[in-house]
């Protein structure tokens, strides 16, 4: 589904990615460790179609087209989601309006029928029962007055909505308190099948007990330096990352 | 050096061209209003035409505008030999309104005399008030707009024979909206003056909206003027929306007076038009009194808006909040100056000010500056200026939902300028307003879905 060959990146002019390389099949769940600093967020970010992370070298192909060729949107529309780390407050655009096109937007890509108001209140509805988002935010602007929990489950949600094949969760754990990470996470469960995939991006192994992986990797300093399955993530509880630095001999 | 020399060209022009046309002018007039021409011909004199030294104009040179014109002065009504009240048809569904049309600064007695209204209620040409209700004409024609404050005022002042006069009883209140309609019309480029008396007595309500339209291509220039005496605990709503082509000058001066208790909402909706310049001024002379005035404009190409708001907190617990935002692309410009003057005795007042712009092109320029004099220590005031562009962080957030960068664009915008619009309180008039606004920053054509009036170009 997803194929990361040789990637290189720079954020205002710092090199950050330095060799990515992952292949994440359908039905897969990945989680990308590291500390602070290693590349995870301008991983996800150059995966969304950000254009403050610039792209110096290597490719990634989605569904076999390359990447780089789609704007944001189309990347969207193609099925990949970003689940923010820093959920933006958009004041004025109403959550009903921008879920609302967001949706008919995928559905004009897919040559589908663009859902009535009904409709589209009915599927808002549904998917607001399955991830458990408090009614009331969706009556409000996007993320505005949102606390960190909320947004992280509008996050979620606005998944639920859209029915991505590829879900990248930037750090989607941090600053939420057990409820709405077990929210979350089941949130996250419920969407997942056989024929879509997770990336997770994360400090914490905490995440991985409601989310199991299949994959684990380590990023450091812009290269994926140790892969494993989830046994890998306990150990890095465990150990911490200094374990894997002197391994690099470092 | 050359441009003192037009300066003093334009206002001899203008001079001339009045003491040459004086007894068109003044004909059928009564001697006191003839008489207030002569402090405004000495205004005029005294200031000109305001530029760039003109401290109060300094984003809006006129200059350039006025030396540059020598158009037709419209000091008869020009004969259309048409209805305009058949010509035009707001028939904004469910959105009734009384109906008055002025064309070229001329009350059209023909197109206006099929609306009636609650008894008391005087809808009438400000000629005919000047005779016919010559009492309230005469108490408060002038008192708001002085001409020795404004070279705009002074000109008006001096060209003044016709406009709309409205007096709202005390106590009554007015159901359906008051739709003034300014039409501009005209075979040849046309100078309008327009000028407006309204009076709302104690305790009254109405609400009263401000179309401004050009029907023909030529270029225009209305220096249109409205005084507004609103009694006592009177409550009105003034909602105004530009839509003129692009080659109008629109220098328009809304001069307002409030007694006690009296709330005033103004939303002045700025969508097409050349030069536009907005002088708004309330007095808060009556404890209790509100004024809540909100403006949005939305520019491109070489559009040029402007507004300036002078409240004057006179008396004491009074409100004033403003609120007005600019959206600007190509190399259009904009102003905005927000003076708010407490005076000493005017204690707890509060007065808060706010403006906010976008820039959608580097070649776009707003100027913004507030202005508070404050001369008492028991009040609540602020203000506050942004000038910033489209966030590029919410841009990217809604892209990575599918939503690609135009519609995500004018999404943005549609947002910033609703906060304008959701202070219009008028519903169906807000549902309008908001699908023009839409159509406009779309950059279609916005004029109103049903209005046979075509607008632009």
């Amino acid at each position: 589904m997803l194929v990361i060959k040789d990637l290189y990146a720079k954020v205002e002019g710092k090199d950050i990615l330095k060799g990515i390389n992952l292949t994440v099949n359908a039905g897969e769940v990945h989680a990308i460790m590291g500390p602070n600093g290693s590349g995870k967020s301008t991983l996800a970010n150059v995966l969304a179609g950000n254009t403050n992370f610039e792209v110096t070298h290597g490719s990634i192909t989605f569904n076999g087209k390359d990447i780089f060729e789609m704007s944001p949107d189309v990347r969207a529309k193609e099925g990949l989601f970003l689940s923010f780390q820093y959920p933006v407050e958009i004041p004025g655009v109403s959550m009903v309006n921008f879920l609302k096109t967001a949706v008919n937007e995928h559905r004009k890509y897919r040559n589908e029928k663009e859902l009535s108001a009904g409709d589209f209140l009915k599927l808002m509805r549904e998917k607001k029962a399955m991830v458990q988002i408090d009614s009331q935010l969706t009556n409000r602007s996007v993320n505005e007055g949102f606390s960190g929990g909320e947004k992280k489950k509008n996050e979620i949600f606005q998944m639920a909505m859209l029915e991505p094949t590829l879900a990248i969760l930037d750090e989607t754990d941090s600053g939420l308190d057990i409820d709405a990470l077990r929210i979350v996470s089941n949130g996250v469960n419920l969407l997942k099948n056989k024929n879509n995939a997770t990336i997770l991006v994360t400090h914490y192994q905490r995440l991985l007990d409601y989310i199991v992986p299949d994959f684990v990797h380590v990023l450091y300093e812009g290269r994926i330096v140790k892969s494993a399955g989830k046994e890998l993530a306990f150990e890095l509880e465990e150990k911490g990352y200094d374990w894997i630095k002197k391994e690099l001999g470092e | 050096m050359t441009e003192v020399l037009e300066k003093i060209t334009a206002v001899r022009r203008i001079s001339e061209l009045y003491a040459a046309n004086l007894a068109g002018i003044t004909t059928g007039l009564p001697g006191w209003i003839n008489q207030a021409r002569k402090p405004a011909y000495q205004a005029f004199q005294r200031m000109g035409i305001p530029g760039f030294r003109t401290e109060n104009y300094k984003y809006t040179d006129l200059t350039r505008l006025f030396d540059n014109e020598n158009f037709r002065r419209s000091f008869t009504p020009d004969d259309f030999e048409v209805d305009l009240s058949e010509v035009f048809n707001c028939d904004v569904p469910e959105f009734d309104t009384h109906l008055i049309l002025v064309v070229n600064g001329w009350y059209d007695d023909a197109s206006n005399n099929k609306t009636t209204y609650p008894e008391g209620v005087i809808v009438k040409s400000l000629r005919k008030a000047m005779i016919e209700n010559a009492d309230l004409v005469e108490k408060y024609y002038g008192k708001l707009a002085n001409p020795q404050e404004d070279p705009l005022i002074a000109m008006n002042t001096l060209f003044a024979q016709d406009g709309v006069f409205i007096y709202i009883p005390d106590n009554l209140h007015l159901e359906k909206p008051l739709q003034l309609i300014n039409i501009l019309r005209s075979e040849d480029d046309l100078y309008v003056t327009q000028r407006n008396l309204i009076i709302a007595g104690k305790n009254s309500q109405a609400k009263i909206m401000f179309c401004d339209h050009t029907l023909m291509p030529q270029q225009f220039i209305n220096n249109n003027l409205t005084e507004f005496e609103m009694g006592e605990d009177a409550v009105i709503d003034i909602y105004s929306i530009q839509n003129q082509h692009n080659k109008t000058a629109s220098l328009s001066g809304l001069y307002i007076h409030q007694e006690r208790g009296s709330q005033l909402v103004t939303n002045a909706i700025t969508l097409h038009g050349g030069i536009i310049r907005n002088n708004l001024k309330v007095l808060l002379d009556g404890e209790h009194a509100s004024a809540n005035i909100c403006g949005l404009a939305l520019s491109d190409k070489n559009q040029h808006v402007d507004n300036y708001t002078n409240i004057e907190h006179i008396k004491p617990n009074c409100h004033s909040n403003q609120l007005y935002k600019n959206i600007l692309d190509d190399s259009s410009t904009g102003g905005f100056t927000g003076r708010i003057h407490v005076l000493p005795h005017a204690t707890k007042t509060a007065a808060y000010q706010r403006n906010n712009n976008v820039l959608l092109t580097n070649a776009a320029k707003m100027n913004t500056k507030p202005q508070l004099v404050i001369d008492n220590d028991d009040v609540k005031c602020s203000h506050g200026a942004t000038v910033g562009r489209i966030n590029d962080e919410a841009l990217f957030y809604l892209q990575a939902r599918g939503i690609n960068e135009k519609e995500a664009r004018l999404m943005l915008m549609f947002a910033f300028a609703h906060e304008v619009l959701a202070e219009v309180k008028i519903e169906k008039l807000r549902d309008v307003i908001d699908k023009l606004v839409n159509k406009r920053l779309r950059g279609e054509v916005s004029k109103c879905h049903s209005c046979a009036l075509d607008c632009i170009r």
